[in-house]
């Protein structure tokens, strides 16, 4: 299929609606609002579909809290401050084990903060984010066309785990447009899970709760939870090596910091730096073993975020302090150049002597 | 020999664990009697709250799920959305439709949602122990209004119904009670009206029903009874309040 040029939040509603997507709800803030202007444009007069824009955020993740009760794939946007209102219904998807994608193109905070590209969510996302134990698969793609393709696989995913997925992005993913190709069309007829409530028909009634007045049910629930936890962390981490082969110092950065990073790292290399990246994909499971990896041939790691250093923690977690671990942030939705990086690299490496 | 009465269809033969003198399980009784008369049991798929009916799915023999608090009226309208085939209905209390889910329900009524909201008002916070609820009677001493409800300190008690009535989107609200067998009747009645809505593609439907917390008021349920009709009714009138369906009552 031909490329088309899209923004990232466009990318996100299509791939979602040829992944079988049924139905969407959302509420308007910045700057996620081209997808749910999407969905309004593409999904509101579907047949079979639906779209609501709800009365507020709380309000939309209980939308998909029904629709993925009722058995369709359905999902819900926001940003930061929109996400933080989503917690209580992303802990109930958890608890019911409903699948469901929630995407957010994530802004500077705390508070209502900025509407510029962040990544100040990362500990939201991947510590499951509202109350209780549980975790949510968090992907944190780096281009519109990834964008795309993980919004597939998120729909994949959380049907096969039935955990709900966090797709992370940031302003700047979701509003910056690049050519992008689609690789699947949408279900002639959109897949209805069997477990579904859609009335007891042919089969006894049944129900769907979070609530018990039995502490071991819910103890046997948080096991089952964690049993699938640990095989997502075996079987579905994602990740990319970047000129890591030779690489003497390397940076560990997510979604669009690594795309900064990317840039720096060309430019190093011309310059004869020998600089590597690891880019995790899935932020939760984190690919620790795959970083760990890496510190047998390198010693030095620069950690480079759009925050005040989130990442860091799992990426000195994986690395058990086997690596030299140095940080570099840009909180409040200030977006680095590549050559500010480029200057960060370079100053590491000659402090470090990587250049002798 | 005519059978006259029998046990219902869609309620499962469970004991009930509600006090002795709640509404809960004459709610229950008559809302499955409702979905047998009309016929709509494997299409049902009801909602219940946090809250004394949290456990609504030990009776109820229809496909049910949990809503988090007050966000009912969100919940079904997912359902319904992605599935519009299902009879859905919301059982929520006055805490939950009245307080935390204020909004979930006025904008889902607003929308017009195709649902039916059954909605308990017994002026406490029952499940937690009796605090005041955005229902509770002026005067009325409870758990975190201990010098009795005061307008200027707490607030009044809130017209929900009477509120949903102003919106396009609702249908049909009607207040009854069921603190006697004549209002037991009536309660039916507005019950099988607001799922019939459904049936025909109506609107949202809602039943406001006074009931009785004898536990939490501290009264004898016999009390409890007549403090519904002395008391609650006075500050929250029975009867139709609003019918744009254009038909008389499903019987």
């Amino acid at each position: 299929m031909a490329k088309t040029l899209m923004t990232g939040n466009a990318a996100i509603g299509e791939a979602a609606i040829r992944a079988g997507c049924q139905s969407y709800f959302g509420y308007p803030i910045t700057p996620q609002n081209e997808l749910t202007e999407y969905m309004a444009a593409n999904m509101s007069r579907r047949p079979g579909c639906s779209f609501v824009q709800a009365e507020s955020e709380i309000a939309a993740i209980n939308m998909v809290y029904g629709a993925s009760v009722a058995g369709v794939r359905t999902m819900t946007s926001s940003s930061s401050p929109g996400i933080s209102l989503k917690q209580e219904g992303i802990s109930y998807l958890a608890a019911c084990q409903l699948p469901s994608v929630i995407v957010n193109m994530s802004r500077g905070g705390p508070g209502l903060g900025s509407i510029s590209a962040a990544q100040s969510d990362y500990f939201q996302s991947t510590r499951g984010g509202g109350h209780g134990d549980y975790r949510t698969i968090v992907l944190g793609p780096g281009s519109v066309q990834e964008l795309a393709d993980l919004t597939h696989h998120a729909f994949e995913m959380t049907d096969k785990y039935r955990i709900p997925v966090i797709i992370l992005g940031d302003g700047m993913l979701g509003q910056m447009m690049e050519p992008v190709e689609f690789r699947h069309e949408a279900p002639a007829i959109p897949p209805v899970r069997e477990d579904a409530l859609r009335g007891a028909t042919g089969r006894p009634s049944r129900f769907v709760r979070t609530f018990t007045s039995n502490p071991p049910d819910l103890e046997e629930l948080n096991w089952s939870l964690f049993r699938r936890y640990q095989l997502l962390r075996k079987q579905e981490v994602m990740w990319e090596n970047y000129m890591t082969d030779d690489a003497r110092l390397i940076v560990t950065a997510f979604g669009i910091a690594a795309r900064i990073a990317k840039g720096a790292i060309r430019q190093a290399r011309d310059m004869g730096l020998k600089i590597g990246m690891f880019r995790p994909i899935t932020l939760w499971p984190f690919p620790g073993e795959q970083l760990k990896e890496l510190s047998y041939t390198t010693k030095y790691f620069l950690d480079f975020e759009m925050n005040m250093g989130q990442m860091i923690e799992d990426v000195k977690l994986s690395l058990d302090g086997r690596g030299d671990v140095s940080f570099h942030g840009r909180p409040g939705g200030v977006i680095p150049t590549p050559s500010e990086v480029l200057r960060i690299i370079t100053r590491i490496y000659h402090q470090k002597g990587l250049n002798k | 020999m005519k059978k006259v009465f029998s046990h219902p269809k869609s309620l499962k033969k469970a004991v009930f664990h509600y006090c002795p003198g709640c509404g809960h399980s004459i709610i229950h009784r008559i809302t499955c009697e409702v979905i047998d008369e009309l016929g709509i049991q494997e299409r049902v798929i009801g909602v219940p709250p946090p809250g004394c009916s949290v456990f609504a799915y030990y009776y109820f023999d229809v496909d049910m799920v949990e809503s988090a608090h007050g966000r009912g009226a969100a919940v079904a309208t997912g359902i319904k959305r992605a599935f519009p085939e299902s009879i859905v209905f919301t059982y929520q209390g006055d805490g939950d439709l009245a307080a935390i889910g204020t909004t979930e329900t006025l904008h889902a009524a607003n929308r017009g949602e195709n649902i039916t909201a059954i909605f308990i008002n017994n002026a406490v916070y029952g499940m937690t122990g009796g605090q005041m609820a955005p229902t509770t009677m002026l005067g009325m001493k409870t758990t975190t209004s201990p010098f009795g409800r005061d307008g200027k300190f707490e607030g009044h008690p809130i017209k929900m119904s009477e509120i949903l009535a102003q919106v396009q989107g609702s249908c049909y609200v009607e207040r009854c009670a069921v603190n006697s067998p004549a209002n037991i009747k009536k309660t039916k009645k507005a019950i099988k009206k607001a799922f019939q809505n459904q049936i025909d593609g109506k609107g949202y439907s809602l039943v406001e029903i006074l009931s009785p917390c004898p536990t939490n008021w501290k009264m004898s349920p016999v009390k409890s009874w007549q403090w519904v009709d002395d008391v609650m009714a006075k500050e929250f009138p029975l009867g139709l309040i609003k019918d744009t369906t254009g038909k008389k009552r499903a019987d």
